[in-house]
C-alpha cells in the first residue's frame, strides 16, 4: 500500500514535469500564467508567514506543478509543527465544465493535495476534503486568467 | 406544501371523431404553425360572481382560455389568432360555431368552452372544432376545486395538443430547478418549483446551504438533489408534498449527480472517495447499495434508459470527458461519443431513442442529441455556456440552463432557463422570478 502511494506520487511528479515542459513553450500572455496554470499572487492568503494557502491547476487536470509541490511542502512543515491544527482541503474547478463533472474534478484536485501532504508526514485523520466544483469561484471574470485562479485547492484551518 | 391532488372528473361528451383531418406535423418545427382560434370560455353571470369571490378574478373563462392560448403558442406548433378578430360570441360559438366566420379569419381549428360554478366546484367543458371540415373533433368536461383553475387550462392544452399532433402533451407539468441570487463568488441557491409556464413559483429551501441538481421521480412527486447541509455534500430525497427530507445512504464522502431509476425505486448517483468518482445505486426500500462502475477515472452524471435496462454516463477514462452506455448491471461499457470536443450530462429521452447531452468544443457549449449508439449527432444550440438538458415528458422539448459571460470587471453574470424543440427550432427563455439553473421536468401530472 505504502509503496503504491510512493509510486503514485513519483508518477504524479513525472507527469507534472512532463506537463510543465510541454506547456513551457506556450506564451502565457498575461505573465501570471505558465501554460494555463496560475502563477500570480492575487487571491492567495497565508496560513502562516511564508505558507501560502492554495495551489493551482491546469484545465481539466489534477496534477501538482513544481510550484504547487513547493507550497504543499511548506504547508506540511507548518502542519507538522502545529500538530493540533486540522485542515479542510477545498477543491475547486473553473466555470468551463459541466456541474457534476466539476464536483468530481474538485474532489480529485483536493485529494491530489491531500496525498502530497500525507507523503510529507501529515496524518490523514487531520485532513478532510470538500469539493465545491465550480460553485465558489474566487474571481468572477470570464477569461483565461480568472479561470486559472479558480482552478485551485485551498487549505483551510478546520479548528 | 399541502397535499393538493386534483379532483378531476372527466366526461366524454360526445364520441371521438377518430378521422380528424387536421394534422400537425411535429417533426418540422415551427416553420408553419397551425392557425387556430381559442375562444374565451363562456360563463354565466352567477358563476362569474362566485369565482370573483373565491379567486378574486374578473373572468375565469377568459383567463383559462389565455392559458391554453399561451401554451399552444409556446409549443411553436400553433399560431393562436388575435381574439379581436373573432366574430362569434363565446357562448354561441360553443353551441354551434358558424364555420364560415372562423374560416374568414383563417382559423383551421377552434377551441370553445363553458365554465360553471356547481356545488362549490369548478366545472369546465371544452370543444375542439375542425373548421375546414366543419365538425367537432373532441368534447370533454372536467370538475375540480376552483383553486385548480390553472391546471384545467393546462389539461385542455394537453388534450388539444394530443388530438392535433397525435402525441401526448407536456403542459400539465412542473419544473423543479435551482433559484440563484447574489454575486457570482457567493451565490445563494434554493430549490424552487413552478408550473411549466412559470406560474405558481415556490421556494422549497431557504438558501442556508448550497443545493444543486434537483431531479424528479417520474412516478411520484419526489425529488432527489445534492445539498451541502453541514458542509457535507450528500444526495438527499425530498417529498415535495410533505416537505420531508432525508439523506440517501450512509457514504463516507461526497455523493452527487443523483437521478431516479424509471420505476422510482432506486437512486443512481456518484460517490467520490480518495479522488475517484464511481457510480452507485441505492434501493430506496431495502437500502441495498450496489457499485456499478469501478474505474480510476471520473464516472458521473448517470441516467437510466426508460426501460431501466441501460445506463448512460460520462467518464474521462479515455483522457477526456465522453459519453458511455452500459447495461444496468455495469457490464459491457461502450463509449458512444466520438465527435470533436468534450461530451457530458447524457440524459435518455423518455421515448428511448435519443440521448441529449452537453458538448464543449473550441470554447463553445452546445446542447445536442444523438442516437443511443452515438450515431446521428445533432447540435441544437450553441452558446458561451449552457448545460444540463432535461426532457419534456413527451420527448419533444428540452429545458436547460444558460450562463452569460461576464465583462472585464467580472460583472454581468446571469443564469437563466431556456427551452428548445427537438427540431432545433423554437428556442425560448423560460422566465423565472430569480436567476435559475439545473431544471428538471416532471412527468404529466394527469393523463
Amino acid at each position: 500500500m505504502e509503496f503504491n502511494k510512493i509510486l503514485k506520487n513519483a508518477l504524479l511528479i513525472i507527469f507534472a514535469c512532463l506537463a510543465l515542459s510541454a506547456c513551457a513553450t506556450k506564451k502565457a500572455g498575461t505573465g501570471q500564467m505558465q501554460g494555463d496554470v496560475y502563477t500570480g499572487k492575487e487571491t492567495i492568503e497565508y496560513l502562516a508567514s511564508g505558507v501560502p494557502d492554495r495551489v493551482f491547476f491546469a484545465t481539466n487536470e489534477s496534477v501538482l506543478t513544481t510550484a504547487s509541490r513547493e507550497t504543499l511542502r511548506k504547508q506540511a512543515a507548518w502542519l507538522r509543527k502545529n500538530s493540533k491544527i486540522n485542515i479542510v482541503l477545498e477543491g475547486h474547478a473553473d466555470e468551463r465544465g459541466t456541474r457534476e463533472y466539476n464536483l468530481a474534478l474538485g474532489e480529485r484536485r483536493a485529494n491530489a493535495a491531500k496525498d502530497y501532504l500525507m507523503t510529507y508526514g501529515v496524518s490523514s485523520d487531520r485532513i478532510s476534503v470538500l469539493s465545491y466544483g465550480k460553485e465558489r469561484p474566487v474571481d468572477s471574470g470570464s477569461n483565461p486568467l480568472s479561470w486559472s485562479k479558480n482552478r485551485r485547492s485551498v487549505t483551510v484551518k478546520a479548528n | 406544501m399541502t397535499k393538493k391532488i386534483i379532483f378531476l372528473v372527466l366526461i366524454i361528451l360526445f364520441p371521438f371523431n377518430t378521422y380528424g383531418i387536421i394534422k400537425v406535423d411535429i417533426t418540422r418545427g415551427n416553420l408553419d404553425p397551425l392557425p387556430l382560434a381559442v375562444s374565451p370560455l363562456a360563463i354565466d353571470n352567477d358563476s362569474k360572481n362566485e369565482f370573483k369571490k373565491i379567486l378574486n378574478m374578473r373572468d375565469i373563462g377568459s383567463e383559462i382560455s389565455i392559458i391554453v392560448e399561451k401554451n399552444l403558442r409556446t409549443s411553436g406548433l400553433f399560431n393562436p389568432l388575435d381574439k379581436e378578430a373573432f366574430l362569434q360570441k363565446p357562448d354561441i360559438a360553443n353551441l354551434k360555431p358558424r364555420f364560415e366566420d372562423w374560416k374568414l379569419i383563417k382559423a383551421q381549428a377552434l377551441i370553445t368552452g363553458k365554465v360553471n360554478f356547481i356545488d362549490e366546484k369548478l366545472r369546465v367543458e371544452f370543444r375542439l372544432w375542425d373548421i375546414l371540415a366543419g365538425r367537432e373533433m373532441m368534447a370533454l368536461a372536467f370538475t375540480t376545486v376552483p383553486t385548480n383553475w390553472r391546471r384545467v387550462g393546462h389539461i385542455i392544452s394537453d388534450k388539444v395538443y394530443e388530438r392535433l399532433t397525435g402525441e401526448k402533451g407536456y403542459f400539465d407539468t412542473r419544473i423543479i430547478y435551482v433559484a440563484e441570487e447574489g454575486p457570482k463568488t457567493q451565490r445563494v441557491k434554493k430549490l424552487a418549483i413552478m408550473d411549466q409556464d412559470g406560474f405558481n413559483n415556490k421556494f422549497l429551501t431557504l438558501g442556508n446551504e448550497l443545493v444543486l441538481t434537483p431531479r424528479f421521480n417520474k412516478t411520484s412527486q419526489m425529488v432527489t438533489y445534492l445539498s451541502y447541509f453541514r458542509n457535507l455534500p450528500r444526495v438527499y430525497l425530498l417529498d415535495i408534498e410533505t416537505g420531508t427530507q432525508e439523506v440517501v445512504g450512509d457514504f463516507p464522502g461526497m455523493t452527487f449527480a443523483p437521478r431516479f431509476s424509471p420505476d422510482g425505486k432506486k437512486i443512481i448517483m456518484s460517490f467520490a472517495k480518495d479522488g475517484n468518482s464511481d457510480i452507485y445505486t441505492m434501493d430506496l426500500e431495502s437500502r441495498v447499495v450496489d457499485r456499478i462502475t469501478n474505474h480510476p477515472s471520473i464516472d458521473t452524471s448517470p441516467s437510466y434508459s426508460p426501460d431501466g435496462k441501460f445506463i448512460s454516463f460520462n467518464s474521462d477514462r479515455s483522457g477526456y470527458q465522453q459519453i458511455y452506455v452500459m447495461e444496468s448491471s455495469g457490464k459491457n461499457v461502450k463509449r458512444i461519443s466520438f465527435g470533436k470536443g468534450l461530451y457530458g450530462t447524457p440524459v435518455w429521452s423518455p421515448r428511448g431513442d435519443l440521448i441529449a447531452f452537453t458538448k464543449l468544443h473550441k470554447g463553445k457549449f452546445y446542447i445536442g442529441v444523438m442516437r443511443t449508439d452515438g450515431s446521428g449527432e445533432r447540435l441544437l444550440t450553441e452558446n458561451f455556456y449552457q448545460e444540463a438538458p432535461s426532457w419534456s415528458p413527451n420527448g419533444r422539448v428540452l429545458i436547460f440552463y444558460r450562463e452569460t459571460k461576464t465583462d472585464d470587471e467580472g460583472k454581468g453574470f446571469s443564469a437563466k432557463l431556456w427551452s428548445i424543440d427537438l427540431t432545433g427550432y423554437n428556442e425560448r427563455e423560460v422566465k423565472t422570478p430569480t436567476d435559475a439553473s439545473d431544471p428538471s421536468w416532471s412527468s404529466l401530472l394527469s393523463n
